[in-house]
């Protein structure tokens, strides 16, 4: 196995599309578990740790752009206001010294159904910043998964960036698992309100084949927040629409019965997730349209 | 490396002269000569000096409650407990020597063990379950550079079995494998790596079996034996060959009495497989020596057994197998079984090269038993007022491949199967299953535990049967002191069971709705799914539950349960010095702690040197069942003793002439000195001893047991017994079937707490294992028998988010046939906290709940 230091992004690129099979590493709290355990035993190994870039962020008006190598104790110190369901996903990723390490980068490349950030991703809304020697794509996150642990990524590509909505409303993260830390998702629930474009974005956890946008759900309620003239009124949403908007979220579910729950349960608890996520963003909209015509 | 620098740093609260302790120190390393190169293991010759930890700590640590709360409640069995006045004696919370070495990851564990030249040995392991090897192909292996052994089990020199009570396991798979995981091969080679890679190349062909997994397929007719022609002890009694060992306990009329029964409650039960989870794998390094024999530094449970079981296997003496305790990552039952300990002596005796194992986490879940899964059926009967009248059951225990010591966990169900109650009618048995699951054994509660979970959802069931308080049922039923066991024994120690369940049931219980706050956001951390956010209050619902338990302590069912101790007296530098030599494993329980507690009270010195557990002395028995503080602690009062009265004598000899006291006066040791009763100086040790030493090696025994009766279980079986209580309290997320503690509160009678930080500890500890068992901590075997989360990312221990606050109110009711009175504790809180919590957990939800763990399928209905 050899060991690729580049020291900048392009020397990093120019690295990648010589050995196309390199696996870059950032935190490694992914990548030296496969290793450890002999699940994996790449060719090269890319590291990119001495890329300061990937360790940077900037806040543009209609985007956060994160580095891919931003370790999740940063962004919840330093980005709730900007990402806060990303934040929320990122208090629930492994321990203390994981969260120092790992990253979203990482959560992408390693692209695992269970990685904690990807639903607020898909809630959020989020293009991936893919580069090569070729040139640089923006890749919408929702088509980045693209089956169990494989992503969109061509074989010369890196992550150099995620470029993240900034919330322009409330938005919630909400995981099980079956302690109450250091814990493999079950299933996840993220869910954003986006009163600007009147739309709302979800996105599913470990209940599928990959991350997923619960899109009936979505639509759902976005036209019933429309039709209602919810957005203007911040009236109460009646329990039934509450309700449906949970089932849909359940319905987008594909799920399969592993050690950490049944099908079952996963699709159940999307389900009442999806229904609480929605009552506590809500509250948070109603709360802010309230102090709003207070000020 | 010199180990010099770290021992200075642990001892930062030293309040006792320094004169003696660095040659002391110095002596002892030069035994650990072909490993100077490992780093300082802290159980190696620790010179131990009193640190007392002040009263308030220890309060604060316990929560509420503390030591000998409540007038009246404490006995002291001796004059001697009453307080030495020598510090750092029994009865102080003196602190570890290891505990911050293990906080600050300074302490050398077996798997640093490094030796010069060393190789590192590697296990090939089957990946079927039940199989036939039809071939096995080395050639690939041997041809890899680097290598330098590859042996199967035609390479065996001697003995190819071992067990600890049956020799049926194989030392490599000989021409069968029973189980997921069950060794085959072993290589040496100068890389862990390259061991590795070479183990891939062996080229085994298997014909696959068909496999027994549970009651019905191992007993149905024609079922495949695991290990057909059995010519052990218990294959005469047993019903089917597939079952290890039966025990039946009969008392009384259950049939008579279940005519008078006005309420029967019945239920089945079922206890998953848990794991000990000990957080330092399986390790060791074997040296061979000159002499043609090999030492093996080791982390066990019990050097002694390891050596039986090891010594045929290598075709050599005891004496030319010479075996050090290395440092322990805890233990908990699951290093009762040989694991690495042969193979790396193996391949050292034919490399001819010092050999180091170490199993990862994901080998360690394959390379020790685990707890017995079990599934209990439960009868019971009682009248309307809630008198048991009589309890049947039935406990069926998956031994796996092996038979471990299944046949003791077998007998310890059997014999506790009723709990900590009067019964006069018991119709119970116990039994364990040879399958091709994986091979279960000791782990802490052995048997107890999952008794326990049954009989306690039992006393819920009747209790609402019968719409009566359930701690009220139990405390009306609750044994005490004199009582009858179903075996026929009579308790003839405290057994304040009631009282157990009325201080818990006292306590305040914590404040509700704790997760709100005025205005601002829920503080999700006082929630089920903590910071996953997955309710902000919604859906959750409080229950509060109770539960007690019975356990015995030490070796049962007439074992010659000894340990041995040899004490040392001595001056150096002019100050007196104790040795303290025994070959008991420290596996984190805190008896080289304790030890040299009872050497500063029973010796009246200030410095005690404890000396690495080895087999250069005696064995001190198994580091299990509660035992090592009662059984080694009481060998090493008594050498103390004994040391005593040879020093008395010496200064008798010397100095009667001068002073009257020493032929008329009560002498004790205290301070360095020889003191009268009546606390009148008579000589310093220094001046008594003038340069000689006195050295004392006996083996201690406690009161022998008996065998229970094959048929009806009677039998004065068991030593001593210990209780606990726990009052669990939990936040029941009813909708998404997630499980939060809040507090878990313990009440057990100790006897006499030698350290009572230590036994907080050993409380707090074996709570919070319950607990695991109740909610989380499960090894998934699929239905062909394969372990399906070998991982500590899919099997889940409670991190300390999960752990409640366990407030402890220790009990000290002196048991007279104990050491100090004392009683073992180490097992008895891991009894009831599972129950309680469950219990807790139907409380809130209203569900039946039979099974543990309980998994949010189970309380959400998917």
């Amino acid at each position: 196995m050899d060991f690729l230091r580049p020291g900048s992004w392009e020397e990093a690129l120019a690295a990648k599309a010589e050995h196309p099979t390199a696996v870059p590493i950032a935190g490694g709290t992914d990548v030296m578990v496969e290793i450890n355990f002999d699940h994996r035993r790449p060719e090269y190994l890319l590291d990119l740790n001495r890329i300061g870039d990937l360790y940077e962020w900037e806040i543009g008006d209609r985007d956060v752009r994160l580095g891919a190598s931003v370790p999740y104790t940063r962004i919840m110190a330093e980005l709730r206001d900007p990402l806060p369901g990303l934040a929320l996903a990122s208090h629930t990723v492994g321990s203390p010294q994981i969260r120092n390490r790992g990253s979203v980068g990482g959560n992408l490349g390693a692209a695992s159904p269970a990685g904690d950030a990807h639903p607020a991703l898909l809630a959020a809304g989020a293009d991936v910043e893919a580069e090569s020697v070729r040139g640089t794509r923006l890749i919408p996150v929702e088509e980045f998964y693209t089956g169990v642990k494989r992503n969109a990524l061509a074989p010369d590509e890196l992550i150099r960036a995620v470029r993240i909505r900034k919330a322009d409303g409330p938005q919630q993260f909400s995981k099980v698992g079956t302690r109450n830390a250091m814990v493999i998702a079950v299933c996840a629930f993220g869910l954003a309100l986006h009163p600007q474009t009147r739309t709302v974005r979800t996105g599913i956890g470990s209940a599928a084949p990959t991350p997923v946008r619960a899109r009936a759900a979505e639509d759902f309620l976005a036209a019933a927040l429309e039709e209602g003239g919810f957005w203007e009124s911040g009236a109460d949403l009646a329990p039934s629409l509450a309700r449906q908007f949970a089932e849909l979220a359940a319905g987008a579910c594909n799920p399969i019965d592993d050690v950490r729950g049944s099908a079952r349960y996963r699709r159940h608890a999307v389900g009442v997730m999806a229904r609480r996520t929605l009552g506590w963003t809500w509250d948070a909209y109603r709360g802010r349209e309230r102090n709003t015509r207070c000020a | 490396m010199s180990p010099a620098p770290a021992r200075s740093g642990f001892l930062p609260g030293t309040t006792e002269p320094h004169g003696s302790r660095p040659p002391a120190a110095a002596r002892e390393q030069d035994r650990d000569a072909p490993c100077r190169r490992t780093a300082p293991r802290a159980n190696d010759a620790l010179t131990i000096e009193s640190q007392a930890v002040a009263p308030q700590a220890l309060a604060s640590r316990a929560g509420a409650s503390h030591a000998g709360r409540g007038a009246g409640t404490v006995r002291t069995p001796t004059a001697l407990t009453q307080g030495s006045r020598t510090r750092g004696g029994i009865g102080e919370s003196t602190q570890r020597p290891d505990g911050t070495l293990k906080v600050t990851g300074d302490f050398a564990y077996a798997s640093d063990l490094w030796h010069e030249d060393m190789l590192w040995g590697f296990t090939l392991r089957s990946p079927h379950t039940h199989a036939r090897i039809l071939s096995v192909d080395l050639s690939e292996a041997y041809a890899t550079p680097g290598v330098y052994a590859v042996l199967t089990h035609d390479d065996l020199p001697a003995e190819t079995r071992y067990g600890l009570e049956i020799k049926d396991t194989p030392v490599l798979a000989d021409g069968v494998v029973r189980y997921h995981g069950e060794p085959v091969a072993l290589v040496a080679a100068d890389h862990p790596e390259t061991a590795r890679r070479a183990a891939a190349k062996i080229k085994v062909a298997y014909e696959q079996l068909p496999t027994v997994t549970d009651e019905e397929s191992a007993t149905a007719p024609g079922a495949p034996l695991l290990h057909p022609g059995r010519d052990d002890h218990h294959a005469g009694h047993v019903p089917h060959p597939n079952i290890v060992h039966r025990q039946p306990v009969r008392r009384g009329d259950v049939v008579a009495a279940r005519a008078r029964a006005e309420v029967v409650v019945t239920g089945d039960y079922e206890v998953g497989m848990q794991d000990q989870a000990f957080l330092g794998p399986e390790s060791g390094l074997a040296v061979p020596a000159e002499d043609g024999g090999v030492d093996l530094y080791i982390a066990t449970q019990w050097l002694h057994a390891d050596l039986r079981q090891i010594a045929p296997v290598l075709g050599l003496p005891e004496d030319k197998v010479r075996m050090t305790l290395s440092g322990v990552g805890g233990a908990f039952g699951g290093r009762e079984d040989l694991s690495m300990q042969a193979h790396a002596c193996l391949l050292a005796l034919r490399t001819g090269r010092p050999v180091k194992m170490v199993y990862n986490r994901f080998e360690s879940f394959f390379g020790h038993v685990h707890r017995h899964p079990a599934k209990l059926h439960y009868e019971h009967g009682a009248t309307r007022d809630g008198t048991l009248l009589y309890v049947s059951c039935r406990i069926v225990l998956d031994g796996g491949a092996y038979a471990s010591s299944s046949p003791a966990v077998v007998g310890n169900a059997a014999s506790l199967a009723v709990g900590p109650y009067v019964v006069d009618n018991v119709d119970s048995e116990a039994l364990a299953l040879y399958t091709n699951n994986p091979p279960c054994g000791a782990m802490r509660g052995f048997g107890a535990v999952q008794a326990c979970f049954a009989y306690e959802a039992q006393m819920d069931k009747l209790a609402a049967a019968l719409e009566m308080d359930p701690v009220e049922l139990r405390q009306r039923n609750a044994m005490a002191q004199g009582a009858v066991m179903p075996t026929g024994q009579i308790v003839d120690s405290p057994a304040p069971v009631a009282e157990l369940l009325r201080r818990v049931k006292a306590l305040p219980l914590p404040p509700e709705r704790e997760w709100e706050s005025a205005g601002g956001p829920p503080d999700v951390r006082a929630l089920p799914g903590g910071l996953s956010n997955t309710t902000h209050g919604e859906g959750v619902v409080r229950g509060v539950g109770y539960a007690v338990g019975i356990k015995n302590v030490g070796f049962s069912e007439g074992f010659d349960d000894y340990s041995t101790a040899r004490v040392r007296l001595e001056t150096v530098g002019g100050q007196p010095v104790a040795t303290v030599h025994t070959a008991m494993a420290e596996v984190g329980q805190g008896g080289v702690t304790v030890h040299a507690q009872i050497a500063r009270t029973e010796l009246g010195v200030a410095q005690v040197t404890i000396r690495p557990a080895d087999t250069r002395v005696g064995s001190a028995g198994s580091t299990s069942a509660s035992r090592q503080t009662y059984v080694t602690g009481g060998a090493v009062r008594h050498a103390c003793e004994a040391v005593r009265e040879k020093v008395l004598e010496l200064g008798r000899a010397r100095f009667a002439a001068y002073h009257p006291a020493w032929n008329h006066a009560e002498l004790l040791l205290e301070g360095g000195k020889v003191v009268t009763d009546a606390g009148e100086v008579l000589a310093d040790l220094a001046d008594v001893l003038e340069g000689e030493a006195v050295d004392v090696e006996l083996e201690w025994r406690h009161r022998p047991t008996e065998a229970f009766d094959p048929r009806t279980g009677q039998g004065n079986g068991h030593v001593q017994y210990s209780f606990a209580a726990h009052r669990a309290v939990v936040e029941v997320d009813t909708e998404l079937g997630l499980v939060k503690v809040v507090e878990l509160a313990c009440a057990q009678d100790v006897g006499k707490a030698l350290n009572p930080l230590s036994v907080v500890g050993q409380i707090q500890g074996g709570t919070t294992q319950g607990l695991g068992l109740a909610v989380m901590e499960e090894i998934v075997v699929a239905a062909d028998g394969r372990v399906r989360n070998p991982s500590f990312t899919d099997y889940l221990i409670p991190t300390i988010l999960d752990t409640p606050a366990i407030p402890v109110d220790m009990l000290e009711l002196a048991d007279d046939h104990a050491p100090y009175g004392l009683r073992g504790v180490g097992e008895a809180p891991t009894l009831s906290s599972t129950p309680a919590v469950v219990a807790a957990i139907r409380a809130a939800t209203g569900l039946p709940l039979k099974r543990v763990p309980v998994r949010p399928e189970h309380l959400t209905g998917t």
